[in-house]
């Protein structure tokens, strides 16, 4: 059935679809009406689950890891300070080995406050063990959280379901919301590998000496690797049951092209745009999106960008001291190949600012008319 | 009044406690109380070493060790599992020291308390921060002696009133108990676990390295402390009905400071200082029990 709605109702359906029964959450925006939403399912008897009303996103992750370890499909959404305040579960979340979903609406930090779109919230989480996956429109969001629980499910992690605060939370499209049967029929119920039961007693999370903690941590980066063919074959199936595969990563006229742009989020349907009315001028440019950031899916990418002379990454983030994050997993994807593009990385759209096709063209033409970057952190769209 | 304290054992003798500790004890008991169909939440405390690391585990029920400032908020989480799962028979009990209760854990357990969460919580109490070393907690002693609070640098204030905010929030069942009346606490427990909500155990278990006592001394002190109504032992009902469970025998103060290394340094003046708190506070509890003061 075919609706219009906002992403983060989006999110909603796709929650409800996937038939989670414990929620946990606390409101920030842009999240806030996804919590809404989700009440009034529980509310109304459309979703059969407990949603608990914590006083913090903190308590929020640390409940739905105690319901996901006593056997209930769990789920969580938030943004910015509320994904930074959980961080601490996160890692937690992650090496209990529990296949939650958490939905972030992209928002930058603060101070100063800033309720708008960035990646600084999720890509600060990189390395706390969670698969990352980020969305260009509503409809990928619904279908991504479908496919995140089959992926957490099956390789043992949690699954970080990302989409850009308004451009895509507040923002409505027509969206296929796929029949409940069908939706079973391809996420069957929880079956928790070590459930926890008063007549077979064990102990989670205790103490681990030096002799094994490394053991887990190995454990978690095979999981970790296994993910990238597991959300290859869970959107390959998808496709085959409901007629639509969004990939890990997506190539656009990348072929014969003299540069490829790399996007995430919804800076890709923009740069798509602007690629394909260059395209038609005869320029020749490419367009990479990239869906998953853990696990880096380093052979997809190396498959597309092999050959390609110069590469330019937009990232609507910033680590500080270096540059954007898009931008050096890409370069550390080549690092010890003897033939690499030349990566030329942007710093664009942070706090919400909006990345037009004027500052994709400005990209682009930058990337193609240079031999190499004059800087290695280019900002774009700037005051100085 | 005799009771007969259950035979069945839920804990094992190779649990990890330091010798003479109080708070092996009270699991014991409580677990005694509880029977099989419980499972434990340990956040960061010296219950998560006494348990036992992996791949074992001292306890013969279900226990998830869980974050330092989560143990309320997890039992929430377990229990809303459960009942998905349809099993209402299981009891959830939160086990947490007097730091992961009276300080880093007091939001999130606030927080399950107003929203009336169906679970027991047991705030082993020792006075500390012991499994780092003796750092005092919201919950140390007026004038007591730990390694943040050194004899120069004396912790000023009270022990946090925390069976008041507990009580506060309105939860259907609050009480103090002690491991030196093992009668009491399994009572309560017992009662607790036949109470629907947010039950809330504040359970007094002295720690002999951090209180500076011999490691057979544990039950004897913690007898004064109940005796000398330092700890009073008592329940509260809906918020606001009170019960002393015990009578205690009023002795001077003294007789349960000067036991104690942490409170040797402590002048007369100091002593009566802490004798006329202890008096008030007698009398405020006593008070609230025949509902003159709330």
């Amino acid at each position: 059935m075919k609706k219009v709605v906002s992403g983060n109702k989006a999110v909603a359906y796709g929650v409800m679809l996937s038939r989670v029964q414990v929620i946990s959450a606390y409101p920030i925006t842009p999240q806030t009406t996804i919590v809404e939403e989700l009440s009034r399912f529980c509310a109304e008897g459309e979703l059969e689950a407990k949603f608990i009303k914590v006083e913090s996103e903190h308590s929020a992750m640390a409940s739905i890891i105690a319901s996901s370890v006593t056997g209930s499909r769990s789920f969580t959404a938030t943004s910015s300070h509320g994904l930074a305040l959980m961080h601490e579960m996160l890692h937690w979340a992650a090496g209990a080995r529990l296949p939650i979903v958490l939905v972030d609406v992209n928002r930058a930090m603060g101070p100063g406050w800033n309720i708008w779109t960035d990646q600084a919230d999720s890509l600060s989480q990189r390395d706390t063990g969670w698969i990352q996956l980020y969305c260009e429109d509503n409809q990928e969001v619904l279908d991504t959280i479908i496919q995140a629980f089959r992926i957490a499910e099956t390789v043992s992690l949690p699954v970080m379901v990302v989409l850009d605060a308004f451009f895509l939370s507040h923002t409505s499209e027509i969206v296929d919301i796929p029949d409940q049967e069908e939706v079973d029929q391809f996420l069957p119920q929880f079956e928790p590998q070590y459930p926890l039961n008063t007549g077979e007693p064990r102990a989670y999370y205790g103490m681990v000496p030096p002799d094994y903690y490394m053991e887990f941590r190995y454990k978690m980066q095979e999981a970790m690797e296994e993910t990238v063919g597991v959300a290859r074959n869970v959107d390959e199936e998808f496709g085959r049951q409901f007629g639509r595969t969004h990939g890990l990563i997506e190539p656009y006229r990348c072929e014969d092209a003299e540069a490829v742009m790399v996007t995430s989020g919804t800076v890709t349907s923009t740069a798509r745009v602007v690629v394909e009315r260059l395209r038609e001028e005869g320029i020749k440019v490419g367009l990479l999106k990239v869906k998953m950031f853990r696990p880096f899916p380093m052979e997809e990418i190396k498959g597309v960008l092999k050959g390609i002379e110069k590469v330019g990454v937009i990232d609507r983030n910033i680590s500080f001291g270096h540059g954007g994050i898009f931008a050096q997993e890409i370069r550390s994807t080549f690092c010890n190949e003897d033939e690499r593009p030349i990566v030329f990385g942007f710093i664009a759209g942070l706090g919400g600012r909006d990345v037009t096709p004027a500052v994709i063209e400005e990209v682009i033409h930058y990337t193609l008319n240079k031999s190499r970057p004059e800087e290695e952190i280019l900002w774009i769209d700037l005051k100085r | 009044m005799k009771m007969e304290i259950p035979k069945e054992e839920h804990m094992g003798p190779g649990h990890l406690a330091c010798a003479g500790c109080g708070s092996p004890v009270g699991l014991r008991l409580a677990l005694k109380a509880l029977g099989k169909k419980t499972v434990i939440v340990i956040p960061a405390s010296c219950m998560s070493i006494i348990v036992g690391g992996f791949p074992h585990s001292a306890v013969g029920v279900p226990v998830v060790h869980v974050a330092f400032e989560t143990a309320a908020c997890s039992a929430s989480g377990i229990r809303a599992s459960l009942d998905m799962q349809g099993d209402t028979e299981t009891t959830v009990v939160a086990w947490a020291g007097d730091g992961g209760t009276f300080d880093i854990g007091i939001q999130a357990l606030s927080g399950a308390a107003e929203r009336n969460d169906d679970f027991i919580y047991i705030c082993s109490d020792n006075e500390a921060y012991m499994n780092t070393g003796i750092q005092r907690s919201s919950a140390t002693p007026y004038l007591a002696w730990t390694t943040t609070t050194p004899v120069g640098n004396p912790k000023e204030g009270p022990k946090k009133d925390m069976m008041a905010i507990m009580a506060d929030h309105g939860i259907p069942y609050a009480a103090t108990a002690c491991i030196a009346y093992p009668e009491d606490f399994i009572r309560k427990v017992t009662k607790a676990k036949g109470i629907k909500g947010t039950r809330f155990i504040h359970l007094l278990t002295p720690c002999p390295a951090g209180w500076r006592i011999a490691s057979n001394e544990a039950v004897k002190v913690a007898r004064l402390a109940v005796e000398t109504k330092v700890f009073p032992l008592y329940e509260i009902e809906g918020g606001n009905v009170y019960t002393i469970t015990y009578q205690p025998k009023g002795i001077p103060v003294e007789a349960y400071l000067s036991q104690q290394g942490r409170f040797s340094h402590l002048t007369t003046e100091q002593m009566a200082a802490i004798q006329e708190n202890v008096d008030r506070q007698w009398d405020r509890l006593v008070g609230r029990c025949e509902g003159r003061l709330h």
